[in-house]
């Protein structure tokens, strides 16, 4: 015990906390790979959280309300691929477009479930290891999500760097001129990726709704969203440092709600602007100097590509 | 088969055009948004667009609301568009609005009671550094760190909610307010109130800054070299650089004219309209002044013409609500569904149409 919060305890709800913006920026993190700036992961995450906790409640399934969030978020961003892909709109507006959007439509329809448990996501069984002091606890005592989220981000890994698919899509992100020149789809293989992000994003907002909080209130995702955008970039485009920035936000987070809890001396406003507060601070750190986060962005990122011919 | 052929130059007639035709089919979009709620879509486009202005019973009462509503609109979406246009992107007028609102109402309380004819004035002054410093965080990170200043100036929003509940809770709590929430009203306090200046119109100092913004963005973008460059370097980034225009510089004063002008609008609702500060003193005008922005086509007088549409939406669909039990948030996704199709039509302004295909030039 360390002032009153227990180490265990803290690691395994630091795990919990970043499992949303650990699959936001993951999902973004492809998009973004692919040349397209999506600025509408927040949006994308409350329609997830939305569709994800009424599929829940009435079918029962905490499972299919992953799936259902899955696929809010996918059809939200499909109009963002209509506007960005086919109608060659401004993808920073059109992004906008989307969380502005998204907030409206999803307490539009979220309206009559407010104050409506979902059903759980129970834990993964995993017998004995689950009571090996200390990493038991830590470790293998979180519901499937949370590994299914670190997977993820192992499986997202191997295909941008080992597979043929990941290689296609790097160059469609470095230089879609180059890659429509070689006979890519270079408009099929972004939208293919901004309904990926969109699923990731809606997988994100359903796991707010469906185990975080758990329960659907308007503007539930409460920024996690742009928080994800902002690890994208702290990461530097890359899959693992997505996982290491999302369990730092996670554990700011986890460590103000418990501070909060505790009674520190600190009031809790300024407590819970702490995670807004340090995002800033690590993107301005790995923006400038050595870090230069902005030298391993994608080429083409956020122009549109237009085939003349 | 459907082919696109980029314009040289955009179109003029269909860069006045699209903003009508989205509006159009935001309301045919919207209407079948409404229908699907279980209300006749004739009933509520009319309730919304026409009932606040011409119903015999409420529009005495909702026709002073359009000025309230959509001086912070302009106010806001004037300043916005000046980055906008220069590719410097400011999405946090949210933030820097309630800065702006606080910073303005802590100096008006901190003379209450007194009664001097200078408050007011320096109450102004305050709310824009209020929104001028706001917005200087992300440029000042922007320019000296290459930080993005689109996640930034989001982020510094959640940060000024936080503030303003801090400040609602404390600092500037109506000592005898019986420990509820809330500063003191300032609209009963003359010295610091922004009142309305002509009874039913809803006319407040806001609308008229709102106007004075409208008019110098025009002289500023027809007739000044600044706004010449703000143009140059939004269309071509690298023929501004040769031409001499210091990007630092621009970035430093879009970000700042656009908060400052959001720092006033938070401070004139705060003096007026809404009175006090209190938990709940945002509602958005921040982020719907992004959408009036792009309506007006960044243009100040397609945003003042936008603004007032805009705030037609809100008025309408608070009387929709009471009238036709419409909920609130109906209304959201109507205003982001008009950004949507806005951003969608913008298509045929700067691309033409073409059926078949081209024949190759050998």
């Amino acid at each position: 015990m360390i002032g009153g919060i227990d180490p265990a305890l803290l690691i395994s709800a630091l795990m919990v906390a970043s499992v949303p913006i650990l699959l936001a920026a993951i999902g973004e993190l492809v998009v973004e790979r692919a040349g397209v700036l999506n600025l509408g992961v927040e949006g994308m995450m409350i329609m997830g959280a939305v569709c994800g906790f009424i599929m829940a409640v009435q079918t029962g399934s905490a499972l299919l309300g992953f799936v259902g969030g899955a696929l809010g978020g996918a059809a939200l961003s499909l109009i963002f691929a209509l506007l960005t892909q086919v109608l060659l709109a401004n993808q920073v507006a059109s992004g906008l477009a989307l969380t502005l959007f998204g907030l409206g439509l999803s307490s539009l329809i979220g309206q009559s479930f407010v104050g409506i448990r979902p059903p759980s996501t129970g834990t993964v069984p995993f017998g004995p290891l689950a009571d090996i002091p200390f990493l038991g606890r830590v470790l293998f005592r979180h519901d499937w999500v949370v590994y299914a989220s670190v997977a993820l981000v192992a499986a997202t890994w191997w295909m941008l760097k080992a597979t043929r698919m990941g290689l296609i899509l790097r160059a469609v992100g470095e230089s879609h001129d180059a890659a429509h020149a070689l006979g890519y789809k270079v408009r099929k293989i972004r939208v293919l990726a901004i309904l990926f992000g969109g699923a990731m994003a809606g997988l994100g907002g359903a796991y707010v709704s469906l185990v975080r909080v758990p329960q659907w209130t308007d503007g539930i995702t409460a920024g996690a969203g742009w928080i994800a955008l902002a690890i994208v970039v702290f990461a530097s485009w890359r899959p693992w440092r997505a996982l290491v920035g999302a369990y730092l936000f996670g554990g700011i987070t986890v460590l103000q709600l418990n501070l909060q809890a505790a009674g520190a001396r600190i009031p809790v406003e300024y407590l819970s602007m702490s995670p807004y507060l340090i995002t800033i601070i690590v993107l301005v750190i790995m923006s400038s100097g050595r870090g230069k986060a902005s030298l391993n962005a994608p080429a083409s990122l956020g122009k549109n590509f237009h085939a003349s011919r | 088969m459907i082919r696109l052929e980029k314009r040289p130059s955009p179109s003029r007639f269909w860069q006045g055009a699209t903003p009508v035709l989205a509006v159009v089919l935001t309301m045919i979009a919207g209407g079948l948004m409404f229908a699907a709620l279980g209300k006749n879509p004739f009933d509520a486009i009319r309730t919304i667009f026409w009932d606040p202005l011409f119903h015999p019973q409420f529009a005495s009462y909702s026709r002073p609301q359009l000025l309230v509503k959509a001086a912070p609109l302009i106010l806001i979406a004037i300043g916005l568009s000046l980055g906008f246009r220069a590719g410097i992107w400011n999405i946090g007028a949210e933030g820097q609005y309630i800065m702006g609102a606080l910073l303005g109402a802590g100096v008006g309380l901190a003379f209450y009671p007194a009664d001097l004819w200078f408050i007011f004035p320096l109450m102004v002054v305050a709310g824009a550094f209020g929104g001028w410093v706001w917005a200087m965080i992300p440029a000042i990170l922007r320019t000296r760190f290459n930080t993005n200043e689109i996640l930034v100036s989001l982020l510094m929003v959640y940060i000024a909610e936080n503030i303003l509940s801090s400040m609602s809770l404390g600092l500037l709590r109506n000592p005898e307010g019986g420990g509820f929430p809330g500063s003191r009203n300032l609209s009963q306090y003359p010295a610091a109130s922004n009142p309305e200046m002509i009874a039913g119109t809803g006319m407040h100092w806001g609308v008229i800054a709102a106007l004075m913004a409208v008019i110098a963005a025009y002289v500023l973008l027809q007739r000044h070299i600044l706004g010449f460059h703000i143009k140059l370097a939004g269309q071509a980034p690298r023929a501004a650089r040769y031409a001499g225009v210091n990007p630092t510089g621009l970035v430093l004063l879009c970000m700042g004219i656009s908060g400052a002008l959001a720092g006033l609008a938070g401070l004139f609702e705060v003096a007026g309209p809404a009175g006090r500060i209190s938990i709940d003193f945002n509602v958005g005008y921040g982020f719907t002044a992004i959408i009036v922005a792009f309506l007006g086509r960044l243009n100040p007088i397609g945003i003042l013409l936008a603004g007032l549409l805009m705030a037609l939406t809100y008025i309408g669909g608070e009387l929709a609500q009471f009238m036709l039990g419409l909920p609130a948030a109906a209304i959201q996704a109507f205003q982001g569904m008009l950004l949507f199709f806005l951003l969608a039509v913008d298509l045929l302004s700067n691309y033409r149409i073409r059926l078949g295909y081209k024949k190759e030039a050998i």
